[in-house]
């Protein structure tokens, strides 16, 4: 009876520790959520979406980064999406089984967490040094590496979902390798790819490691990429740690605008891919 | 409609069949191409890393020769003397992830013994969405949260508190030694656990549910308590999934930079208590890249980031050929 008791115990307690565990990751959520949204929506206003940065102790707003953001994340999307795509279509359907095809996955897969704070050292190295500058272009370019590995995974992860049945039936009607790729496949896999794509939005649009030394920061209204470009995530980090107040809510406001545009990336990514799956 | 087709077709005139054979001709040398360049976009990706690795090994050689091997091992880190030592920022990267480690393992195996184990099933999906929506948060917002939120919480409740009872401890008390900054390794380390938790707890909760219900159905039918399906069939099974996932979240904690930067205090320094500020490879060279003037600076931050680099490499690969692993066993 005693073992019973010991086992009943332990079970219990086991129990409560993955209640408790659950309620713990969930109120950080909530509680990081709740401040952001408070501290956010204190200074959300039209001036933040007019107006340029502003000097300490003035009033301004946040539009030379958000454009500089955007502009920077359409030019990384630009690039790194063929390319990722591209590539994952080569593991998927020419080098299934390739020995290329292995390898590829694993460094993509390296490249998927790895530290992006290397990737902006990158960047700098090979276009900021040789150019002698800091410029969007490195930025947008920092992103575009962020991007790739991204899309490979799903590109991949999608094709390889494709019945091989669609594939038969075109090359039944004697469609060639690569249209039945662009139009058969493609087409399958289409939801799983733009949710991929999607998500590496979401994972750019607020990095911003790689922007620090690469695209820096421009207090004032440029989109001339051949010079250093205000980026939201950049701006946030230097008012943050400013002891300016005015800086000090602007960075809040930004946060909020970044989080918001992640959690909806995300949010239209994930029901994308359910209903593709239901 | 058949007669008429067949008609058609040996109808077909010398022109035409010249024509049918330049479009398979054009079709041929389409597919040629297009095999060609995604072949080729899968060999950039390849030169990616090799990118990454040869740009920082070319601009960390005149620091990596300058120091020697004196570079990883000295603590100095003057910028006015032009001395460099990277020992001070590694052990900051290391103590702090061992902290989240030791913190974020055990919480997201628990959640995801919830999730896969105890939680009804409507309630399923939207608990796992939070916990991926928790991990899609951007690094730079808890940043921002722990510097303006957490470190004076922890400043003003927590740490007085710990300094006044683990303090005086004997031997421990040295890792809480000091006055409550708020800002430091340890308010680093425990960012960094909620910023990995979820990674941990969605690969867990994955490779949980890669688990064939037959085991876990007969081990209930033994008459297991659900601790003990858990702990004596779930992990040994998953074990390393679960290891590789761990692995995973490592990799993400060394290289995680915006939130640590935050409320790490920047202090090139060893303290041995987990109070006081410290840095972290990734911090410094936040911090001080653009601001480094001298060739040798940037070339030692550099330096850094290569270690890094090499670190998280290691650890990256380590949690892909485990989970690689795994899946070959469940695939069989």
């Amino acid at each position: 009876m005693a073992l019973y008791d010991t086992r009943r115990r332990r079970n219990v307690l086991a129990k409560g520790l993955a209640y408790a565990a659950t309620a713990f990751g969930l109120s950080w959520l909530v509680l990081i959520l709740a401040v952001l949204l408070w501290e956010g929506f204190s200074g959300l206003s039209l001036a933040v979406f007019t107006q340029m940065t502003p000097p300490p102790g003035s009033a301004g707003g946040l539009l030379n980064p958000i454009m500089g953001s955007l502009v920077m994340t359409v030019i990384a999307v630009a690039i790194g999406t063929p390319l990722g795509i591209l590539a994952g279509t080569y593991m998927a359907e020419y080098g299934r089984y390739d020995k290329l095809t292995t390898i590829v996955r694993f460094i993509n897969d390296i490249l998927l967490s790895a530290p992006s704070i290397v990737i902006g050292l990158f960047i700098y190295e090979v276009m900021v040094a040789q150019m002698g500058h800091f410029s969007g272009w490195a930025g947008a370019v920092s992103l575009a590496v962020i991007v790739v590995p991204v899309v490979v995974r799903t590109t991949e992860d999608m094709l390889i979902l494709v019945p091989d049945t669609l594939r038969e039936a075109a090359a039944s009607i004697g469609l060639p390798r690569s249209l039945m790729i662009r139009k058969v496949a493609y087409r399958a896999a289409r939801a799983g790819m733009v949710t991929g794509v999607l998500l590496a939005v979401a994972r750019i649009s607020g990095e911003t490691a790689p922007l620090l030394f690469t695209a820096l920061n421009n207090q004032f209204w440029s989109l001339d990429l051949n010079a250093p470009v205000a980026s939201l995530p950049v701006v946030i980090f230097q008012f943050a740690l400013s002891p300016y107040k005015d800086w000090q809510q602007l960075a809040w406001t930004g946060a909020l605008i970044i989080t918001i545009a992640v959690l909806v990336l995300s949010i239209t990514a994930r029901t994308l891919a359910a209903r593709k799956s239901s | 409609m058949v007669d008429v087709a067949l008609e058609g077709g040996s109808a077909m005139t010398v022109r035409e069949q010249a024509d049918r054979a330049q479009v398979l001709q054009r079709l041929r040398f389409g597919d040629i191409a297009f095999r060609n360049l995604t072949r080729a976009a899968a060999i950039i990706v390849l030169l990616i890393l090799g990118g990454i690795i040869l740009s920082l090994i070319h601009g960390s050689w005149p620091a990596l020769q300058k120091f020697g091997f004196g570079f990883l091992t000295s603590e100095v880190w003057n910028p006015v003397t032009e001395k460099f030592g990277a020992i001070a920022p590694i052990y900051g990267t290391l103590v702090t992830s061992l902290i989240a480690m030791l913190i974020a393992v055990p919480v997201g195996l628990f959640i995801a013994m919830f999730l896969t184990e105890l939680c009804p099933m409507w309630l399923r999906r939207p608990i796992g969405i939070a916990i991926e929506l928790l991990a899609g948060i951007p690094s730079i917002i808890y940043g921002i949260w722990g510097l303006f939120v957490f470190a004076p919480f922890l400043q003003q409740h927590v740490q007085p508190l710990i300094i006044d009872t683990v303090g005086n401890v004997p031997v421990l008390g040295n890792l809480f030694a000091g006055p409550p900054y708020g800002i430091g390794v340890l308010t680093a380390g425990l960012i960094l656990a909620i910023m990995v938790l979820p990674f941990i707890t969605s690969i867990s909760r994955d490779v949980f549910e890669a688990v064939p219900p037959v085991l876990k159905e007969a081990a209930y039918g033994l008459g297991c308590t659900t601790w003990e399906v858990s702990r004596y069939v779930v992990l040994p099974f998953t074990r390393v999934g679960v290891i590789g996932g761990v692995m995973l979240g490592l990799g993400r904690a060394l290289g995680e930079t915006m939130a640590v930067t935050f409320v790490i205090g920047n202090a090139h320094r060893i303290s041995p208590s987990l109070l006081a500020p410290g840095t972290t490879i990734s911090a410094t060279i936040a911090n001080e890249f653009t601001e480094a003037v001298g060739d040798l600076y940037t070339s030692s931050l550099i330096a850094l980031g290569l270690i890094l680099f090499v670190i998280t490499f290691i650890v990256l690969a380590f949690a892909r050929l485990m989970l690689m692993r795994l899946n070959a066993r469940v695939g069989a």
